[in-house]
């Protein structure tokens, strides 16, 4: 299973941090909720089931979570967990390239800082 | 509620996701160990796999103290600020490696825990900048401008 490592970080990461985006998406289209009634919960959730993204989304961050079962099955918490920090880096990235924002030299700074770590993990 | 009021539920918040959000990931890691590993990726293994992972209750304990975690966090975000809250959650990685460490047994090298802490500092930092640098969208500005109407009107 180790030649595999690799393609399920590619998972956890990929599939989840696209599986948050589209979930925020289908939330940004329900609307900001202000109303926590349980009736107005449970139209809420009723609506999300409507959006497309919703499904999207939950169905790629389970696509993520089976993948981190799946590769906790042969490999250390104390590695997997720190590795998926590498999430900090996509996201940054994808919010430079994908959705225009400025990122700041402190944030770049902190991305270098985990991509640094997340190597110190994987060759220690 | 008055401000110190605030802080305390704010911090003892911060403190159940920091507890069980890597004791989440401990008990999951733990229960997947016990299953032994994947014996494949093929379709003909892969869901039976998936199945047993699921009949076991520490999996389902793992679950339970990750959803723990992911409803404070949803709470805590409903009043604090993501830049206050996001650099707290650095410290969960930092934790897994504590709880593998002494709770799973896990041999971690003097070169990972650097790893860990740096990455630790990383995620810190991220959290330190703005949640927001894109531009305002159309209704928001519109919201914006009818609020300074409003205060200009009053003033």
């Amino acid at each position: 299973m180790t030649p595999f490592v690799p393609f399920f970080f590619l998972v956890i990461v990929g599939a989840g941090t696209i599986g948050e985006i589209s979930v925020s998406r289908a939330m940004k289209e329900i609307g900001e909720v202000h109303d926590f009634s349980p009736r107005n919960l449970i139209s809420v959730f009723l609506r999300a089931l409507r959006v497309p993204w919703m499904w999207l989304g939950v169905g790629l961050m389970a696509c993520g979570f089976f993948a981190l079962l799946l590769l906790l099955s042969f490999e250390n918490v104390s590695f997997v967990v720190p590795v998926t920090a590498v999430s900090y880096a996509v996201g940054a990235l994808g919010g430079k390239f994908l959705l225009g924002e400025k990122i700041s030299r402190v944030r770049w700074l902190g991305v270098g800082l985990v991509c640094i770590g997340v190597t110190l993990v994987c060759i220690g | 509620m008055s401000s110190r009021q605030l802080k305390v539920k704010t911090l003892s918040l911060l403190v159940v996701m920091v507890l069980f959000g890597p004791m989440g990931d401990i008990l999951l890691g733990k229960g997947m160990r016990r299953l032994g590993p994947v014996p494949g990726l093929q379709l003909s293994v892969l869901p039976n796999f998936l199945i047993r992972a699921f009949e076991s209750g520490t999996v389902w304990l793992a679950i339970s103290s990750l959803s723990v975690f992911f409803i404070s966090y949803l709470l805590v975000l409903s009043w604090a600020d993501f830049s206050f809250v996001q650099p707290s959650t650095s410290l969960g990685y930092g934790m897994v490696a504590l709880l593998g460490y002494f709770v799973l047994g896990e041999s971690i090298s003097p070169t990972r825990w650097i790893g860990v802490l740096v990455i630790c500092l990383g995620v810190f930092l991220v959290g330190q900048t703005p949640a927001r640098t894109t531009e305002l969208s159309a209704s928001e500005r519109q919201r914006a401008n009818a609020i300074a109407a409003t205060v200009s009107e009053i003033g």
